[in-house]
């Protein structure tokens, strides 16, 4: 259930350009939240809230981590906000990862760009989940890059980057090659990494997490739709996903 | 205890307070965070004859103060609004109004006449101003001879009454609000939002799909303003204001400026609770201005 809560600024600390990573404390949310869901964020000033995805999830320390990266006014201000802060947030929103495999499985996770936070929460909790994960994340240029490192904590990372700066050169598709059996792939990005990820991976299970913007983030206003193969021919994005099967929605 | 009733044509309303159509769906997401039977009443989501897809995204963009939006009339059309929107909201306490839209002035009477025949709707919105598909609503909203006609049109498909839902981007307002009360019309809804546009930066494109969008929010609360204000100096039927209201202080605003009841859009978004607050602090904001109700309030500063 979306609730409308208070959650305190723990740190906030620049990981890669323009990217920002956030520590947020709150009790309900902490508890609450599933990889795959997001938070809707309040700014002073601003008429429309900014959905942000969870990145992580620590129910010890009653924390949410989300990390955004300064594309306008509104996450340019958000990236201001410092410790000890307090944010007016609705959530958790949205659904989770069908995180549907077994001990023994392996989990392709793809991400791009600010598409990679959620891929996180959801790999991390497989691997404590005994499922085997492979990362395939990629970035515009070396200094874009983050959560190297914790991505390598749970398994076989591949790093791409447009430019070739670092990592293999080119789009994540390039290395998908090198990926030999999953079960289920994850995928989070733009809309033309999404489309050419499944055309590279037809006929293989996935589930894809959508971005578009927002209007109420709860399902009441239609802004954020998308074609479905469904009877009523879409979903909102924002209380039917963010998270789709890869065959549910048209890209 | 603070008087905050209004009497108006089927409308008997608790408080003055509604969500706007199209900011609050059908009422389901917004049950989730308070009891809907607080509110004066709920101005249901666009219908039309058949069911609209709607626009293609991005639909909405921010503006300073407000936003733009250009959904595009997205809803399941008028039979399933009735089969599974309106029982749902006829178990709050709250009077339900239907908004009712479409591209012909057959559609308007077909969607009028479906509602006539609707238990629990006590009232339509016609809405002849959205400016975001490109046949109908506003053709009928800028051309005060049209205006009436369909006023016309769906007072007779329908025994219900009818406020009509009038656009700001025409040049003579007051000979608009004038064409549809002489037709018929037993309310106005004003304003509904106002046409931009945003170019994305990066892009160096319209931000919008559909290029242009309806702009609401703060940003258009004075023009809002100094439209009732004129209008209720000319015509006698009751008017709904509405136009970036977003806490109590606004609602008081717009009930001086002669407005009977009010509709609350684009604040749902930024706080999907702002109804029920605004609804809460509406009697200490009367009294601090010594105001003994709202009907006290009701064209103040007009006369």
């Amino acid at each position: 259930m979306i609730k409308k809560e208070k959650m305190r600024v723990i740190s906030s600390r620049q990981v890669a350009k323009d990217t920002t990573e956030m520590v947020l404390q709150n009790t309900y949310i902490s508890e609450t939240s599933v990889p795959g869901q997001f938070l809707h964020i309040f700014l002073d000033g601003h008429t429309l809230r900014r959905p942000i995805s969870i990145a992580d999830i620590n129910k010890d320390r009653q924390t949410v981590t989300i990390l955004f990266k300064k594309l306008g006014d509104g996450t340019e201000q958000l990236a201001k906000v410092t410790e000890g802060m307090l944010l007016d947030v609705l959530g958790p929103s949205g659904n989770g990862f069908d995180m549907c495999l077994e001990e023994g499985d392996t989990a392709l996770l793809i991400g791009g760009g600010i598409g990679v936070p959620p891929m996180y929460s959801l790999g991390k909790k497989y691997s404590e989940r005994n499922i085997q994960v492979v990362s395939v994340l990629g970035f515009q240029s070396k200094e874009y890059v983050f959560y190297e490192e914790k991505f390598k904590e749970l398994g076989k990372t591949h790093i791409v980057t447009n430019d070739g700066s670092y990592g293999a050169k080119g789009f994540v598709t390039d290395v998908l090659c090198k990926v030999r059996g999953f079960d289920h792939y994850y995928s989070c990005g733009p809309i033309p990494m999404l489309k050419s990820v499944k055309n590279t991976l037809e006929g293989k299970r996935g589930s894809i997490s959508l971005e578009e913007r927002m209007g109420c983030g709860i399902g009441a206003c239609y802004a954020c739709v998308v074609p479905a193969q469904t009877e009523e021919g879409y979903k909102k994005i924002c209380s039917d996903g963010p998270v789709f099967d890869v065959l549910e929605v048209v890209l | 205890m603070m008087n905050l009733e209004v009497h108006l044509p089927g409308l008997n309303l608790k408080n003055p307070v509604m969500p706007a159509s199209g900011c609050f769906g059908f009422g389901r997401e917004y049950s989730q965070f308070y009891d809907l039977g607080k509110l004066g009443a709920v101005i249901m989501k666009a219908a039309t004859g058949e069911a609209r897809l709607g626009n293609d995204t991005p639909r909405v963009a921010e503006t300073s103060s407000g936003m733009l939006n250009a959904i595009g009339l997205q809803n399941p059309g008028v039979e399933k609004i009735i089969e599974n929107e309106v029982p749902f909201l006829a178990k709050y306490d709250t009077a339900i109004i239907a908004n009712v839209a479409g591209s012909t002035l057959e559609e308007y009477e077909f969607v009028a006449s479906t509602f006539n025949e609707a238990k629990d709707v006590c009232a339509l919105e016609l809405n002849i101003s959205c400016p975001n598909v490109k046949e109908g609503g506003i053709q009928f909203g800028t051309d005060p001879y049209m205006a009436a006609k369909v006023t016309e049109k769906v007072k007779e498909a329908s025994n219900l009454p009818v406020y009509v839902k009038l656009s700001p981007n025409v040049t003579d307002f007051v000979s608009m609000a004038k064409a549809v009360e002489k037709a018929g019309a037993d309310g106005l809804s004003m304003i509904n939002t106002i046409t931009g546009m945003q170019i994305h930066l990066p892009t160096q494109k319209p931000l919008l799909s559909n290029k242009t969008g309806g702009l609401s929010g703060p940003a258009i609360k004075p023009i809002a303003i100094r439209m009732i204000y004129e209008v209720k100096q000319q015509v006698s039927i009751p008017i709904i204001g509405m136009g970036g209201i977003s806490n109590a202080e606004d609602v008081l605003e717009f009930l001086l400026a002669g407005a009977s009841a009010v509709a609350v859009g684009a604040a749902n978004f930024t706080n999907p609770f702002i109804c029920s607050e605004i609804i809460d602090n509406l009697p200490s904001t009367l009294e601090k201005y010594g105001i003994n109700s709202v009907q006290d309030a009701i064209g103040k500063a007009v006369f």
